[in-house]
C-alpha cells in the first residue's frame, strides 16, 4: 500500500448529508468493473446526466475541481452498504483524503484498506473549511503532525487513530501485520475451544 | 474487577486477541458470509495475494445477490456465469460450504444464517454486506465490512476494530394492532436520523422486544445500518434458543445445554452504562412509510410529506427538495393515498414466514389492484417450504400476487431485476435511496402488511383501516 505522509491539494465540497455509497458507486458498477476502473464510475449518478454526458452542476466537472484530492462533505458520508467499490471509485478519481462531521463506519475502515485517509472533525470546522473550499484553494493535510491547514487559515488538529496512523505512515498492510500474530491468534483459539467448544465444528 | 457490563461488551471483551494500542484491537472472527459480490471478490482477492483460507469449517457461502427470482428462469439470470459458477468453483476449491439456489438451505445469508444454526448467540459473524446486522436477532455480534477486511478475516480469521460506542434502544409498552417490528425501528429512524446511530453498536431492549419473536428482531436488528450502527444486538433469552434448537449447525446434545448456560449470562447487567439511551413507547408508534430517498425519510401513514422551509438549516432543506423532486411528491401532501406501481415483500428485513404470514392476513380474499404488480419473494427456500406448507403461496398468488424464488431480487436490483424509472413501490426493503431499486425508481419502505395494503388498493393505504374490525 502507499504511504501517506502529507497531502497537498485542492478540496471539493459535497456537504449534502447522508450521501450513500449507492450514489458513490451504483450497484451495477460492483459486477465486471475492475477495481483500477471504478473512477469513471465515482458518483455516477450526479456526475453524468446520462451515459457518458457530464453533469456540469457537479463539482467535480467544474474547472479548479477536476483535479480535487480532498473531499469535504456532510455528516454521514458513504452512508448505506459494505461496498468497498465505494473506496476504489475515490481512489480512481485521486481522492485521497475525505473530512466530514462523521461517516458510515463500514466506509470509515474500508478507507484505511486503500490508504484514503477519513477525517472526523466538528461540523463547524468541517463548515468553515467547506467555505473556503475553491478552485485551486490548497489544503495541506499533514499526517504526521495531525494537522489541516485550509487555505488562508490556520492548522486546525485532527486525530487518527495511533494504530491507523503508524499504519498508513509505514504504508502496511493489514493482512501482514496481523499474520505476524499467528501465535496469538491460535492460543486464542485454543483456549476458546475449551470455553466455547460449539464455535468450532468437530 | 469489572463493574456492571452490556451485553456488547461482554461479547466483544469474549473476543479479543489482542490489545493493537490506540483503541484498536484484534478481534476473533466465529463466522464469515460471503456472497456473489463482495464474497466472491474477496476470495479473488485473496488467491491474487497468494493467502489460504484458514477456517474454511468457519465459512458459509451462497449466491443471493445476483440469482433470478423468476420462477421460469430456474433462477437461472444474467450473471449465472459471472456470478453464481465462480462463486460455486472458488468456495468449493477452499473447502467452504455453498448453499446453491434450489437446494434446502439456500437463502438470502441474513436469512439463512439463523435458520440454518449457522449464526449463534455471543458469537461474531461478519460478511461482505451491510445487513450483516441482522444476526443480531438471536444476540449475535454481527456487522458488514468491506472486501479487504472480508480477507482480512478469511486469512487470519481475526479483524482490526475499534471499539464502538453503546447505544440502547428501549421499546417498552405494548403494540397496537397492525403496527410491527418495521414500524418501530422505522420510527425510530424518523424521529433520531439516519446518522443516530454512527458509530454504536446498538442494543434493542425492552418489553416489547422481550414479547417479539426472533423474526421481529431480525427485522428491528437489519436496520440497524440504517441509522448509522453498523451492530444491532438483542440479548438471547429463551425466545431465541427455541427458535435455534435442532437446526443444522446448531450445537446438539451436552453442547447445546452447555451453549444455552453460556447465552444465558450474556444479557446487559443492571446498571450498565451506555453512551446513549433512546426511549420509545411502542403504543404510540403508527404504521410508518418513507416518503424520500433516505430511511429517515419516514412519516406515520397518516403524516404528510414534510415542508422544507421548516427543516432546521439550509442542507437539510436543500436535501428535503431534492429528495421531494426525486419522489415526485409536494410538501404538505398526504401520503396516504399515493398512488403506486409495485409492491415487494422480500428482502432480508421481511421476507420470513412471519412477514409472509402478516401480508397473506390482509391479502386473504381481496385481490391486487389493476395496474399493480405485485411480488413475493421467500427469504429462503426453507421458508419458502414453510409458507408452501401453510398455504401461504396460495393466498399471495390467488390474490394476483407472483410467487418467486428466493434471493436478493427487487431490494436492490443487482440481479437485473429493477422497478422501472418513474414508478412507484411500496417495499418492505429497508432502503429508499435514489436508484436503489432500479435508475429512475421511487421507493416506498413500509411493513408487510403495509405493502399487501397497498397492492390491493393500488395506492399507499393504511392497513389499519383496511382491517378496521379484522384484527
Ligand atoms: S435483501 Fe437487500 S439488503 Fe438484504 S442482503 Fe440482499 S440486497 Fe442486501
Amino acid at each position: 500500500m502507499e504511504k501517506f505522509t502529507t497531502l497537498t491539494g485542492v478540496a471539493a465540497p459535497l456537504m449534502e448529508a447522508n450521501i450513500n455509497t449507492d450514489i458513490i458507486i451504483p450497484i451495477k458498477r460492483l459486477v465486471g468493473t475492475d477495481r483500477s476502473t471504478m473512477g469513471a464510475y465515482a458518483f455516477e449518478p450526479w456526475r453524468y446526466r446520462s451515459e457518458g454526458v457530464e453533469n456540469p452542476d457537479f463539482v467535480l466537472n467544474q474547472d479548479g475541481y477536476r483535479d480535487a484530492t480532498i473531499l469535504i462533505a456532510g455528516p454521514n458520508f458513504a452512508c448505506g452498504s459494505s461496498r468497498e467499490g465505494a473506496v476504489w471509485a475515490l481512489d480512481g478519481i485521486g481522492i485521497k483524503a475525505v473530512i466530514a462531521p462523521s461517516f458510515g463506519g463500514i466506509f470509515f475502515n474500508n478507507c484505511f484498506q486503500s490508504g484514503i485517509l477519513p477525517i472526523v472533525l466538528a461540523p463547524d470546522v468541517v463548515d468553515d473549511f467547506a467555505a473556503r473550499a475553491g478552485p485551486g484553494a490548497a489544503f495541506t493535510i499533514d499526517l504526521e503532525a495531525l494537522a489541516i491547514t485550509p487555505p488562508n487559515g490556520q492548522p486546525v488538529a485532527f486525530e487518527v487513530e495511533p494504530f491507523r496512523r503508524a499504519a498508513l505512515l509505514a504504508g502496511l498492510d493489514d493482512v501482514g501485520m496481523t499474520l505476524k500474530r499467528a501465535d496469538e491468534i491460535a492460543a486464542f483459539q485454543d483456549a476458546d475451544r475449551v470455553d466455547r467448544p460449539w464455535i468450532y465444528p468437530a | 474487577m469489572t463493574g456492571p457490563q452490556t451485553l456488547f461488551d461482554k461479547v466483544w471483551d469474549a473476543h479479543v486477541v489482542a490489545d493493537l494500542g490506540g483503541g484498536m484491537n484484534l478481534i476473533h472472527v466465529d463466522r464469515i458470509l460471503l456472497h456473489d459480490l463482495s464474497g466472491l471478490r474477496a476470495l479473488r482477492m485473496l488467491k491474487d495475494q497468494g493467502h489460504a483460507v484458514r477456517h474454511p469449517e468457519l465459512c458459509f457461502a451462497a449466491p443471493d445477490h445476483t440469482v433470478s427470482s423468476d420462477p421460469a428462469t430456474g433462477g437461472v439470470g444474467g450473471f449465472h456465469e459471472t456470478c453464481v459458477v465462480p462463486l460455486a468453483e472458488m468456495t468449493a476449491a477452499a473447502g467452504i460450504r455453498h448453499y446453491a439456489m434450489g437446494e434446502r438451505g439456500f437463502g438470502i445469508l441474513h436469512v439463512m444464517g439463523p435458520e440454518l444454526g449457522v449464526t449463534l448467540p455471543g458469537a461474531t459473524l461478519v460478511c461482505g454486506d451491510s445487513h450483516t446486522c441482522t444476526h443480531g436477532g438471536v444476540g449475535a455480534f454481527a456487522m458488514g465490512i468491506g472486501s479487504s477486511e472480508l480477507v482480512h478475516a478469511m486469512v487470519t480469521q481475526t479483524l482490526m476494530q475499534r471499539k464502538p460506542k453503546r447505544l440502547r434502544v428501549t421499546f417498552d409498552g405494548a403494540l397496537p394492532d397492525w403496527v410491527s417490528a418495521k414500524d418501530m425501528i422505522l420510527h425510530v429512524i424518523g424521529r433520531e436520523g439516519a446518522a443516530s446511530g454512527d458509530g454504536h453498536a446498538v442494543e434493542y431492549a425492552g418489553q416489547a422486544i422481550r414479547s417479539m419473536s426472533v423474526e421481529g428482531r431480525m427485522t428491528i436488528c437489519n436496520l440497524s445500518i440504517e441509522m448509522g450502527a453498523k451492530i444491532g444486538m438483542v440479548a438471547p433469552d429463551d425466545t431465541v434458543f427455541a427458535y435455534l434448537e435442532g437446526r443444522d449447525h446448531a450445537p446438539k446434545g451436552a453442547q447445546w445445554d452447555a451453549a444455552v448456560a453460556h447465552w444465558r449470562g450474556l444479557a446487559t447487567d443492571a446498571g450498565a452504562a451506555f453512551d446513549t439511551e433512546v426511549d420509545v413507547d411502542v403504543a404510540d408508534v403508527k404504521p410508518q412509510i418513507t416518503w424520500g430517498t433516505s430511511p429517515e425519510h419516514v412519516i406515520a401513514v397518516d403524516g404528510r410529506v414534510p415542508d422544507p422551509d421548516a427543516a432546521p438549516d439550509a442542507e437539510h432543506a436543500h436535501a428535503l427538495r431534492e429528495a421531494q423532486a426525486y419522489a415526485g411528491l409536494a410538501p404538505g401532501e398526504p401520503i396516504e393515498g399515493v398512488g403506486i406501481q409495485w409492491v415487494f415483500i422480500g428482502s432480508c428485513t421481511n421476507s420470513r414466514v412471519e412477514d409472509l404470514r402478516a401480508a397473506a392476513r390482509v391479502l386473504d380474499g381481496r385481490k391486487v389492484a389493476e395496474g399493480v404488480r405485485a411480488w413475493a419473494v421467500p427469504g429462503s427456500e426453507q421458508t419458502k417450504a414453510d409458507a408452501e406448507a401453510e398455504g401461504l403461496d396460495r393466498v399471495f398468488k390467488d390474490a394476483g400476487f407472483e410467487w418467486r424464488l428466493p434471493g436478493c431480487s427487487l431490494c436492490v436490483g443487482a440481479n437485473g431485476e429493477n422497478v422501472p424509472a418513474g414508478e412507484r413501490c411500496v417495499s418492505t426493503s429497508n432502503r429508499n435511496f435514489v436508484g436503489r431499486q432500479g435508475p429512475g425508481s421511487r421507493t416506498h419502505l413500509a411493513s408487510p402488511a403495509m405493502a399487501a395494503a397497498a397492492a390491493v388498493t393500488g395506492r399507499v393505504t393504511d392497513v389499519r383501516k383496511l382491517m378496521d374490525g379484522e384484527a
